[in-house]
């Protein structure tokens, strides 16, 4: 992997592959989120999209500075909607698990009814006054101002909360119904944020987003780099025959190790953040812990009768699991600098992370990231690969061709077209992935 | 004559498009649920098989219109139908025997087939993206109203009038007449009793000299019959787009679990419960008020419950409120 890798970076140029390598770690992350879920205990969890999308939106109310206006005109109307929305959950909790009286479905469907209407009451005005403050180029409430390093962990508390409540409706459904069900959630969730513009701009976009590492055009201005760039080349810059043929040079090379740098700089972060995870969650794998999640996923009523609360566990690891994958959405915000929400399609953010688990090897935390590195290569390569292969097979050809012309332009798709392929050849001839699961006995 | 206003919007915003809506998810819901009961497992591939269907039925389409064919006032998509259910049909067996056969024979659990068909739908979205593209196509030609709106208010002298598209009468009826063969097929002949026999329970089936490989085939042809009808009607109405096709599946599995799984019957109801619930919660309901109500009780508000962004929140809580009420369904159906 590492080779191909560097096969990239001679081949196209090291800024792309630096690029995929940063994609890698993120989705190797995402991937173990699920492969915590489905590979430990057996969840089918495609609602990865939505909690995706949720750590996205952590990142925007953490990091952007906030709108003050928008605050004066309806911060507390918003608030005082968050405040009525959580009783109403805690109220519809508390009649579920403890009151006792023939009415109860008729109260629960009541409360649960309520909600909308409550929302809209409570939240409606202050909303409507958010959005109109300065609609084109703001228009929503920003968030705290604050390091957006810590919004991945506000995105992993975010989707661990939501993940509960989830939980706590959908787990006891079968395995089908679930990925059904967490299918639709997703769907409820990307169009909230798609449409709920007083807290995420909507499709307008947050564009400009901060970053845990320095900004390119600080870096060209900073002595230190510059001086860093002169001593890194020395060798290349001494060819140089005068001066100003040296400073041309030397701009050149600051300009384009600045991008380097910085993609150099996310990749330490993700590679940590990765090492992290996998650290714990192989730990959690060989604990007393991990024992009873696989025994409860490979015989639930065996489980059952030796006294575990397979409920209960199942929404933990939901909860950890989601948490995990909120976590990456977060880190994917930032490293891309912009939350677009229209962008989260289940093809792309919940099916290819499904692809990735499922091909690198169910329960296994290095299968997962072998299959989130090798899945998101052939993702991003079988374009060219694609352009490649078509003007090889039909170099004959002329070049106005219809047919041609056709598939040169469907060439993004044949990336379903690998994905497929390769889920399929997978799941037939090493159902258990590249890496299989690896029996402990402890 | 306030009264009869309020009714005749409610049939040009609910009824009408509820109706055409509900045909569509209705014969969306039956192919589902037919792969659900017989071949055992939840189609993800469903809805680009739908989309493939009515690539084909678009292409053949265009062909027919360029040698001069059309179908008079009616859509020329009708009279390509056939060719884009052999198209379907022969892909759909064609993925039954590369893909699906192998898992089945092996006894797989169903979580697995979920998987392989998600590799199938990928394959089909690569297929008929690089085929058609990802865009809108229109391919509705003929008459487009049967009645309009201005036409009716002129006939009846009311404020309200009813549009009529002819591409929602045609769904209604093709349908109405799909569905009426269909249900013939399962219930009066030997061939669609022995699905449902072996739907049921498939030892007993076996024991009885059912062929299964004859049943799985037939399955597979009504499946592609269905969904190419299913995708054409609803390109024809609204207009073909890939996405929109992957989108309509999630109501179609919400429609199937309600009406109770591996029940066609139940799933042509559920069909038409979603339909209904989604367009009845979605419209905004101060005008039909206005029309009520006292002037001093009019509503300041759009008097809609839930936003039309949020259609999938309706899919979700029906089937989550069937799910914890009636595990097996309103109609039904078995827990396979």
């Amino acid at each position: 992997m590492a080779l191909l890798l560097i096969m990239v970076g001679f081949v196209q140029s090291w800024g792309v592959a630096l690029a995929i390598l940063n994609l890698c770690l993120i989705s190797a992350v995402m991937s173990m989120g699920v492969n915590i879920q489905w590979g430990y205990s057996g969840l089918i969890n495609f609602g990865v999209m939505g909690f995706l999308a949720i750590g996205g939106l952590a990142t925007i109310v953490v990091s952007v500075p906030p709108v003050n206006e928008a605050w004066a005109a309806g911060g507390f109307g918003v608030i005082l909607s968050g405040l009525i929305l959580f009783v109403l959950i805690a109220s519809i909790f508390y009649v579920h698990r403890k009151f006792q009286s023939k009415y109860k479905n008729y109260l629960l469907f009541l409360l649960v009814i309520s909600v909308i209407p409550m929302m809209k009451l409570a939240a409606g005005p202050s909303i409507s006054a958010i959005e109109s403050i300065d609609a084109a180029t703001s228009g929503f409430l920003g968030g705290f101002d604050m390091p957006i390093i810590l919004s991945w962990f506000v995105g992993a508390i975010f989707a661990a909360l939501v993940a509960f409540i989830i939980g706590k409706v959908c787990l006891d459904l079968r395995s089908d119904y679930l990925a059904i069900a967490t299918l639709l959630i997703s769907g409820i969730i990307v169009s909230y944020v798609k449409h709920e513009e007083w807290l995420t701009r909507g499709v307008k976009n947050v564009t400009g987003l901060k970053r845990p590492v320095p900004f390119e055009v600080d870096l060209q201005n900073s002595d230190w780099f510059v001086n860093f760039i002169g001593f890194l080349f020395k060798g290349r810059l001494s060819k140089a025959s005068d001066l100003d043929e040296k400073i041309i040079l030397l701009n050149e090379l600051v300009m384009t190790s600045s991008s380097i740098f910085v993609k150099l700089c996310f990749s330490v972060i993700f590679l940590i953040v990765l090492i992290t995870i996998l650290v714990f969650s192989e730990k959690a794998l060989r604990s007393p812990w991990g024992r009873m999640m696989r025994a409860i996923r490979d015989n639930e009523d065996a489980a059952k009768a030796m006294g575990k609360n397979v409920v209960k566990r199942h929404l933990h690891i939901f909860m950890i699991g989601s948490a995990i994958i909120g976590f990456s959405g977060a880190m994917l915000v930032t490293y891309d600098g912009l939350f677009t929400p229209a962008s989260y399609q289940p093809l792309r953010y919940t099916f290819i992370i499904w692809v990735m688990v499922l091909l690198g090897g169910t329960g296994n935390n290095y299968g997962a990231i072998l299959g989130a590195f090798v899945v998101w290569f052939i993702w991003i390569e079988s374009a060219p690969f694609a352009l490649f292969v078509i003007n090889a097979l039909m170099s004959e050809v002329d070049n106005t061709n219809q047919l041609k012309i056709h598939l040169i332009d469907s060439i993004p798709y044949f990336r379903y077209l690998m994905m497929g392929l390769g889920l399929l050849v997978v799941m037939r001839y090493r159902p258990k992935g590249l890496l299989p699961e690896k029996i402990i006995n402890n | 004559m306030d009264f009869l206003n309020a009714i005749i919007l409610l049939g040009n915003y609910i009824i009408v498009p509820g109706l055409t809506y509900g045909s569509q998810l209705a014969l969306g819901a039956i192919g589902v649920t037919l792969i659900y009961g017989v071949l055992r497992f939840a189609n993800f591939a469903y809805g680009d098989l739908m989309a493939f269907g009515t690539m084909i039925v678009i292409l053949s389409t265009g062909y027919l219109q360029s040698l001069g064919i059309t179908f008079g006032f009616l859509p020329t998509a009708l009279l390509a139908l056939p060719m884009g259910i052999i198209a379907t049909v022969i892909l759909s067996l064609f993925f039954d025997k590369t893909v699906f056969k192998y898992y089945r024979d092996m006894k797989s659990e169903p979580v697995i087939l979920i998987v392989v068909s998600i590799g199938v739908m990928f394959i089909l979205n690569a297929i008929v993206r690089i085929v058609i593209g990802p865009g809108d196509v229109i391919f509705m030609d003929g008459a487009r109203f049967i009645m309009k709106a201005s036409e009716f208010k002129k006939m009846t002298g009311l404020n309200e009038g009813i549009a009529l598209k002819s591409t929602q009468l045609i769904t209604v009826i093709t349908t109405i007449i799909t569905c009426s063969i269909l249900f013939y097929f399962l219930n009066k002949t030997k061939t669609g009793k022995s699905m449902r026999a072996y739907s049921d329970n498939e030892d007993l089936a076996l024991l009885s000299g059912i062929d299964p490989t004859k049943i799985v085939i037939y399955t597979w042809v009504i499946v592609s019959i269905l969904a190419t009808i299913a995708g054409t009607l609803y390109g024809l109405d609204k207009s073909f787009k890939p996405f929109a096709y992957w989108n309509n599946l999630l109501p179609i599995f919400a429609a199937t679990i309600v009406g109770g799984i591996g029940n066609p019957l139940g799933a042509f109801y559920g069909g038409f419960v979603i339909a209904f619930t989604e367009i009845g919660l979605t419209y905004a309901y101060k005008k039909f008020l206005v029309y009520l109500l006292p002037e001093q009780l009019e509503p300041s508000s759009l008097v809609q419950y839930i936003s039309t962004d949020y259609k999938f929140a309706i899919s979700f809580a029906i089937l989550i409120v069937v799910l914890i009420y009636r595990p097996n369904g309103i109609f039904k159906g078995k827990v396979i």
